[in-house]
């Protein structure tokens, strides 16, 4: 194993443990902050199995940005065609991180790779409207660029990975699987590789600090995850009594 | 004030242009140190406020998850940006919900988050200064609070916890509303926020006895501090002399008259009303909830029913239980306080009360849903039974009633412009903008339907748009109250029994 295989490997350690400690301190924070009032924005259900049945539509579909106008909607159809395409593109990676491959996993590949196709595309929705429009000029920031055009960077060199300068499959499958095995293999030979490898890097590292957190934090906005129940039962927050 | 233009009436909502700075210079009066003193608050600004200030904002990030995830979560869609009334009709950028927040998550990034604290302005990070606090003392009172802007966000992030939270940090920096620090003041001393002692309440109150009596020759009474009473009633102060408010007052009276119930207003909670949530602050808000709670105590009622009042709703039904329940006195089937909207309801359902339509027949009626009843809270079963209730009564009323645009109602509807403590004279401009976007879709229905009866349920809307409503052109006495309907229109005397 040569010297830079060596540091690849040891980044990858420690980002992953970047991103799964950060991750649960962030998960972990707002748990042990307190709701000290009920605000759901109602109308809002009254038991917490309507408050799931309120969360799966808002997760899976956006329902609330469905909610507005023709710029919503086209934010819709980028936001939700990234997301969906992102999900499929890592589900097909996963037979780089199996062996065998299950048959599944086989499966997906198609779809996988036509997910591959319309992710850049969608992003591009998502970075032109940050610049065209009055409003979304004003409000967006440096972070909002950097991590459209950090995916956006992922997702080129995959595609070059996969149909312009060809890695050899083996020796990625063989490092990502020592990566798994805590048996460290030789990184493939192949910059292309390294660069989209290490873009990920960053942003698994920098997920947890960012904005991306909003994967989580959807699930617990207070105003969507509690219930309107204040005459069913008393909510009580330790340090509001 | 005279110069106050109102925009054109077009019956169109047309997203603006941004315009940096168009409402600048708007913003509330300073609390002089001796108001800020008494509801105990640091008397002004110190040379160390920013010491306060961090530790005030430390404090919040610990103890509300919607501050602290809002913080976090948003990702700068800009499904907000044309939701709030104030950008819509000012194009000031800082009116769009998300850049209104970012005058808080800037210092949050410098202060409390490792990206911010390293590479400062490049994250978006701000530092504390003199500017600074003169903007979110302009734009944190520019928010009527009213959460529209969170049935939008795909995360469900309020504005409205911002809003909040940021007042609260002005006032532990020495920083407050006069008009809002006001009224608290009156109400955690005198019992209303009007500053109304309880013998000139008792006069207020014999004298819309009179006025009932001389209109309808019946003799309603409305009973002050009467213990053993069935029925404690919780209204805005407003209803008690400002016009219209005082004739849902009168509805309310006819409706319990007819009950045939013993109901009773109390001197020591002469307030719906619950300013304490306006600024963020979560002991005032319990400290002025409490005295509702120890008059109906004191007075041994049997439930507790709010008046028309949207805030007084919200904190009523969403907040009262947690802050001083849980109210194991009264009656096992009115644990929690009612709406005088579901009250009434539930008696015409009952064949209990009996209303004459054609009473109303000089109007033509629509609906506007207050913020904090319609996104806040609940009536009924079933939610979204807030929307109905008022809607089922003023058809039971009325001949003519239609709802303006959908997408200007229910969960949708849009503010007065003057909620969320910004009912201030020093705020007219604003107020005045702000009330554009509803008073597009009431020009539609004007225009296409005669519509010359605003019905409310809530007395700053009401206050609000009886000021506004000449400047727009429009006679002041097309605002009015739900429960004015009903007074209308109720037979009294003629009762079948409850």
């Amino acid at each position: 194993m040569n010297g830079l295989s060596t540091v690849i490997n040891l980044l990858a350690y420690v980002t992953a443990l970047v991103f799964v400690v950060g991750f649960l301190n962030k998960v972990i924070l707002y748990f042990k902050t307190p709701n000290p009032l009920l605000i759901p924005t109602t109308p809002a259900p009254t038991t917490t199995m309507g408050v799931v049945a309120r969360m799966i539509p808002e997760v899976l579909f956006f329902r609330s940005l469905l909610k507005g106008g023709t710029a919503e909607k086209v934010l819709w159809v980028g936001g939700w065609i990234f997301h969906v395409t992102f999900l499929l593109i890592v589900l097909r990676h996963l037979r780089f991180f199996t062996y065998p491959v299950p048959g599944i996993i086989m499966a997906f590949q198609g779809l996988g790779i036509l997910a591959g196709l319309l992710f850049p595309i969608a992003l591009l929705i998502l970075i032109v409207r940050r610049f065209t429009n009055d409003r979304m000029a004003v409000i967006t920031l440096f972070q909002d660029y950097f991590v459209l055009i950090l995916i956006i960077a992922i997702g080129l060199t995959g595609l070059l990975l996969k149909y312009y300068v060809r890695t050899n499959l083996v020796d990625v499958k063989a490092f990502i699987l020592g990566l798994l095995t805590f048996s460290p293999a030789q990184l493939p030979d192949s910059p292309i590789f390294l660069i989209h490898f290490g873009l990920v890097l960053v942003l698994l590292a920098y997920f947890p600090f960012s904005k991306l957190m909003h994967a989580w934090g959807i699930l617990v906005s207070p105003t969507r995850a509690q219930a309107d129940n204040p005459r069913e039962a008393r909510h009580v927050a330790p340090w509001a009594q | 004030m005279a110069d106050i233009k109102a925009p054109e009436l077009t019956g169109e909502i047309i997203t603006p242009k941004v315009t940096p700075g168009a409402s600048k210079g708007i913003m509330p009066f300073k609390a002089k140190p001796e108001l800020m003193e008494k509801v105990n608050f640091p008397a002004e600004k110190p040379s160390n406020w920013k010491e306060l200030f961090l530790k005030k904002m430390e404090e919040i990030l610990k103890k509300y998850r919607s501050v602290r995830v809002f913080l976090d979560e948003c990702v700068r869609c800009g499904a907000c940006t044309d939701k709030c009334h104030y950008f819509l009709s000012t194009g000031d950028p800082r009116n769009m919900p998300v850049h209104r927040q970012e005058l808080m998550r800037s210092v949050y990034r410098k202060y409390f988050t490792t990206g911010g604290k390293l590479l400062g302005n490049l994250a978006g990070a701000r530092e504390l200064s003199d500017e600074l606090l003169e903007e979110w003392l302009t734009y944190f009172y520019q928010c009527s609070e009213c959460r529209r802007c969170s049935v939008f966000c795909p995360y469900g992030i309020d504005t409205a916890e911002i809003t909040m939270a940021a007042r609260e940090i002005l006032d532990a920096t020495g920083i407050g509303s006069k008009y809002n620090l006001e009224i608290i003041n009156k109400a955690e001393t005198i019992g209303n926020n009007l500053g109304m002692p309880g013998p000139a309440l008792r006069n207020t109150l014999d004298f819309v006895e009179e006025e009932i009596e001389e209109k309808t020759g019946v003799p309603v009474k409305l009973p002050l501090d009467v213990e053993g009473a069935d029925i404690l009633l919780v209204t805005p102060s407003a209803d008690f002399f400002a016009e219209p408010h005082v004739l849902s007052l009168e509805g309310y009276a006819k409706v319990f008259h007819q009950a045939g119930v013993n109901w009773t207003i109390s001197s020591h909670a002469s307030e719906g009303g619950n300013f304490g949530m306006f600024i963020g602050n979560y002991d005032h808000m319990k400290t002025i909830n409490k005295r509702i709670w120890d008059a109906a105590r004191d007075l041994k009622v049997k439930r507790v029913i709010a008046g028309e009042c949207g805030h007084a709703w919200r904190v009523l039904y969403s907040f009262s239980n947690t802050l001083n329940g849980p109210f194991d006195f009264l009656d096992s089937q009115y644990r929690q306080p009612s709406h005088i909207c579901e009250y009434t309801l539930d008696l015409i359902k009952k064949g209990a009360i009996k209303l004459d339509k054609a009473a109303n027949d000089e109007f033509s009626v629509t609906f506007h849903d207050s913020c904090n009843v319609a996104r806040a809270s609940r009536m009924g079963e079933t939610p979204g039974d807030q929307m109905t209730i008022p809607r089922e009564i003023i058809n039971a009323c009325c001949n003519k009633f239609v709802d303006m645009a959908d997408d200007t109602i229910g969960e949708r509807t849009f503010c007065c412009g003057g909620g969320g403590g910004v009912l201030t004279d020093e705020m007219i401009d604003i107020r005045v903008k702000g009330a554009m976007p509803r008073m597009q879709a009431l020009k539609r229905v004007k225009d296409s339907h005669d519509v010359n009866f605003f019905a409310l349920i809530c007395a700053i809307c009401k206050a609000q748009f009886t000021k506004i409503f000449p400047i727009y052109g429009i006679e002041m006495e097309e605002v009015g109250g739900v429960h004015q309907l009903i007074s209308n229109s109720i037979q009294l005397g003629a009762k079948e029994g409850v």
